[in-house]
């Protein structure tokens, strides 16, 4: 019944650097349906950013990399393939984004009205009464007084700030918006609330969701799926109460294990010994290897395949028994 | 009271031993540092460089070009390239004296003031913003126009002493901002001395500024110097590159075929400062990533 | 406006230091060297005009330091500066006022279009970078910023009027023709300014396209560029309102403080020229020993940096509502 809104099959980043060139985001595949909230999660450097820039077709200036190849299927298109004048009809009225930092994306010397007039102009022939209406309804719709539209970046506080960058997203009513930890620069009480804000208004205008976080537990209640990323690679793709159950890969367990339960009991927290490969030379099998507390020879022969292990993709040798590859 | 505190240029890393290997690697530094050279090497060895004495009136005045005169001689009989190759001295030790000069002074006050604060930093910014609003050159002729011997060490001093402001104004911002940086704190903590938290901690991470601060200085000397010269405000039996061109300009070396005698000096100023002037730029692509050039992928 | 209040009293605040170093400088140096320039105006001029000058340098005067620099200040106020030597018997303010337009016309008008279009090449090469622009640029702007103004000038007077016979080489207009607003008049100032406007507009735009270039390369790796390209915007309005109104801010700062460079190359431009502007007759009261002119040229020079920098800090304050809102 969900309908699929965005294939990415196989894609692959790179950029260059003084040591060679790194691939940040290696051979990654998933789907997503129509108003579904998939979180993507992994420590810093795995490539996580890089990924979902790379889905926006956004990569360039401050963050270096080039699409290498694979495909993303999206509205009917394959973003690859797009020009930057092709994809400036489908930016923001299908697909927009929402960054880290309001105060660093949302351009410091024009109003928030300016701004979202910006959008509105690039995209529509609206007249400028209706963009001041439209403007005005999604202030509201993520509880800030309108009258801040003539505000200045700088003037709001910081959650207003992140709400304004929400609300200016849903202008058009995208399909899918793009999250870049958005919560992150909040303390802990305005992250939930934000993310109750944005939960909420996912199931009140059904777009789809990608978010991008370094924090599992801040997404255990809102994702729909998971996907877990190490090194580049996609390691685990599950259903989120699947994966918090039972995590499959060692990375993920090793993730789940750092963080205390608050009404549990007390246990020994361990975090991960080791750190992630240099990207500039992966390792030739499993990436995970030299951290994995279940590592054996077969670990490093080669690339270890992917299985599906009733609905949970995890890309591990251990899962191997009686299983088929899903397509490497 | 302090001017906007935008800066110019963007926050500088620290210099380590990568950089300097950047720095060889980039074709600017490499230019500027060859150029540097050459005029140091003249300005060492003028004796045994030049071929004749450039202050003797020996040969036939408005000479051409010939191979005894590379770029003839001066109205005074003089031969052009001696009187160019000895000129590098002065022109070098001007900046030189007046770099180092005027970047103590604004390490010294820029960093005193963001670490002092309070009334002690508000009188000091004032007092380097008042300095950077007034233009030096005509404020240094004034100062001539009532001292007219000025000598070369009053020279350097006035430079020096009047062109600090812009250093010191970066190296309060940088400074400032690094105040309450975490490894400063926890050398308070230790209880290390202001003195040796200044030195050993604040100042390593402004290497680059310093430098910065030291190549603008020997280039805004040079061409000050010159200028002055060239006015004749400066000392007119010195030998610099300066006098000459005041000298040529007086005979009307221009119009009576004595063209090099009026161009080549001012060929030398602009080619040491241009040496400063790629330096500087250089080192700013060396400690800005953003500017350097971008890098293309291997595909294969 | 609490920003323009705090600049403009820090344009007041500069004017009394210049005023003062004006006041103290030839009473701090070893044998008041207004001493023999004064003996030069005795028996010339009137009783009050000399008297004025004697509280201007501290020369033969029984009042204390305290009451001459009051009087000094008052008569400044009242924009009584003295009489030339230089010119006499004409007043120093009649002769500064003289000699201002031309200065305004020539420098004034290059600086704004070497800034304006300095700017605008930096911010174009950065936009295409690696483009013709972009590659060109550098190093040849790096170079040409480093060029004595002299020099240039020196050279184009070879070249051009000299050689090729193409322009004048001196003045602000011929001899011949009267000072008047004709047609024949202003046609051959035009023609004067020709090669001054131009030495001073290539030695000074390479510094504002450089600056503009790394400043928008900068920008252009911020975040908010980024945004502006995810929300579809068009190029040309990212150019402008994203890179471009946020690459200048620093610029106009920097505007600020290299007025001291194209001041003192403005100077040696109209010396090399004989052009009779500001400086040109500021160089003159020096080699005459025109203390009288030479404060007041040198009041004057100081005036119209600090109100360009008023200029420069308004349009801050204009694109930038940081500023305005700064404590």
């Amino acid at each position: 019944m969900a309908e699929r809104l965005l294939e990415v099959r196989d894609l692959r980043v790179a950029y260059a650097t003084d040591g060679g060139d790194v691939i940040p985001v290696d051979r990654v595949d998933f789907d997503l349906d129509r108003g579904e909230f998939l979180a993507i999660v992994g420590e810093s450097g795995c490539g996580k950013s890089t990924l979902m820039y790379a889905i926006a077709r956004l990569l360039g200036g401050g963050l270096p990399g080039e699409i290498l190849g694979g495909s993303i299927q999206f509205h009917g298109h394959n973003m690859v393939e797009l020009s930057d004048r092709q994809l400036r009809h489908i930016r923001w009225r299908e697909l927009s984004v929402v960054m880290q930092s309001a105060m660093n994306a949302l351009n410091p010397v024009l109003s928030i009205e300016a701004q979202m007039r910006d959008a509105c102009k690039a995209h529509s022939t609206m007249s400028n009464g209706q963009i001041q209406a439209r403007s005005e309804e999604v202030l509201r719709l993520v509880g800030i007084d309108p009258i801040h539209l003539k505000s200045f970046p700088h003037q709001l506080s910081g959650g207003m700030r992140q709400r304004a960058m929400i609300a200016m997203a849903l202008l058009f009513t995208p399909d899918l918006v793009i999250m870049d930890e958005p919560t992150s620069a909040l303390d802990v009480v305005a992250q939930r609330s934000l993310m109750m804000q944005i939960k909420q208004l996912q199931e009140q205008l059904g777009f789809a969701v990608i978010f991008v976080t370094h924090d599992m537990s801040l997404v255990s209640h809102f994702s729909d799926r998971l996907v877990v990323m190490y090194a580049g690679q996609i390691v685990e793709l599950a259903e989120t109460r699947q994966c918090f159950d039972a995590p499959l890969h060692p990375y993920t367990q090793g993730l789940l294990e750092a963080f205390p339960s608050i009404r549990g009991e007390k246990k020994h927290l361990t975090g991960i010994p080791g750190s992630p490969p240099d990207l500039r030379r992966p390792p030739e099998g499993c990436r995970f290897a030299p951290r994995c507390p279940h590592v054996h020879e077969r670990c490093v022969a080669g690339p270890p395949p992917v299985y599906d292990v009733e609905g949970d993709l995890v890309r591990c040798v251990l899962y191997d028994r009686d299983r088929e590859a899903v397509n490497a | 009271m302090t001017a906007i505190t935008a800066t110019m240029r963007p926050a500088r890393t620290r210099l380590g031993l990568g950089a300097l290997r950047r720095i060889a690697g980039n074709r600017k530094a490499l230019v500027g540092m060859l150029l540097l050279l050459f005029f140091v090497v003249l300005a060492a060895f003028p004796g045994q460089l030049a071929p004749d004495d450039p202050n003797a009136e020996i040969f036939r005045p408005a000479l051409g070009v010939s191979s005894h005169h590379w770029f003839g001689t001066t109205a005074y009989g003089q031969d052009v390239l001696s009187q160019l190759i000895w000129g590098a001295r002065q022109s070098l030790l001007i900046a030189f004296a007046v770099g180092g000069l005027e970047t103590a002074l604004a390490v010294l006050i820029g960093v005193s003031a963001a670490y002092l604060g309070g009334i002690a930093d508000g009188l000091l910014s004032l007092l380097t913003d008042v300095l950077l609003v007034i233009p030096i050159f005509p404020l240094v002729i004034v100062l001539t126009a009532y001292e007219r011997n000025a000598g070369f060490a009053t020279l350097v001093i006035v430079l020096g002493a009047l062109g600090w402001s812009y250093g010191a104004r970066q190296l309060r911002s940088q400074t400032l901002s690094m105040r309450n940086r975490e490894f400063l704190q926890s050398a308070r903590v230790r209880g290390e001395r202001r003195l040796y938290v200044i030195v050993f901690e604040i100042l390593p991470t402004m290497t680059s500024l310093i430098v910065a601060s030291f190549l603008g200085g020997a280039l805004y000397a040079v061409l000050t110097a010159a200028g002055l010269q060239f006015v004749g405000l400066g000392d007119p039996n010195s030998l610099s590159w300066g006098t000459m061109l005041y000298w040529a300009e007086n005979n009307e070396a221009l119009g009576a075929n004595m063209v090099l005698w009026a161009v080549m000096p001012g060929v030398c100023v602009a080619l040491l400062g241009a040496a400063f002037a790629l330096l500087n730029y250089a080192f700013d692509e060396v400690s800005n990533p953003a500017l350097r050039k971008p890098r293309r992928v291997k595909r294969g | 406006m609490r920003f323009v209040a705090r600049r403009l009293a820090f344009f007041l605040v500069t004017l009394w230091a210049a005023v003062t170093t004006n006041f103290l400088i030839p009473r701090l140096m070893p044998g008041n060297p207004a001493i023999a320039m004064m003996a030069r105006y005795r028996g010339r001029i009137n009783p009050a005009a000399l008297h004025s000058l004697e509280i201007a340098f501290g020369v033969d005067n029984h009042q204390s330091l305290v009451s001459a620099y009051f009087s000094y200040l008052g008569n400044i106020l009242r924009g009584r500066f003295g009489t030339s030597l230089t010119f006499f018997p004409d007043a120093v303010s009649h002769e500064v006022l003289q000699a201002l337009p031309w200065t305004l016309a020539l420098v004034g008008v290059t600086t704004i279009l070497a800034f304006v279009l300095g700017t605008l090449i930096g911010l174009l090469g950065a936009w295409r970078r690696g483009g013709f622009l972009d590659s060109m640029l550098p190093p040849i702007f790096v170079i040409t910023s480093a060029f004595p103004y002299f020099w240039l000038a020196l050279i184009s007077i070879w070249l051009f009027a000299i050689k090729l016979h193409w322009l004048p080489a001196n003045g602000g207009y011929s001899i011949q023709t009267n000072e008047a607003w004709t047609w024949a008049f202003i046609s051959d100032a035009l023609r004067h300014s020709i090669m001054p406007a131009l030495t001073i507009l290539i030695t000074s735009i390479g510094g504002w396209i450089l600056t503009m270039r790394n400043n928008t390369i900068s920008v252009l790796s911020e975040d908010y560029v980024r945004m502006a390209r995810a929300k579809g915007l068009s190029p040309w309005r990212i150019m402008w309102t994203y890179a471009g109104r946020n690459a200048i801010l620093p610029n106009l700062t920097g505007f600020a403080m290299s007025l001291g460079f194209v001041v003192s190359g403005a100077i040696l431009v109209e010396f090399v020229f004989n052009y009779p502007g500001v400086g040109w007759m500021f160089l003159q009261a020096v080699e005459n020993q025109d203390y009288a002119l030479m404060q007041a040229l040198f009041l004057m020079i100081i005036i119209a940096v600090l109100t360009a920098i008023l200029v420069a800090d308004a349009a801050t304050a204009l694109l930038d509502p940081r500023t305005r809102d700064q404590q």
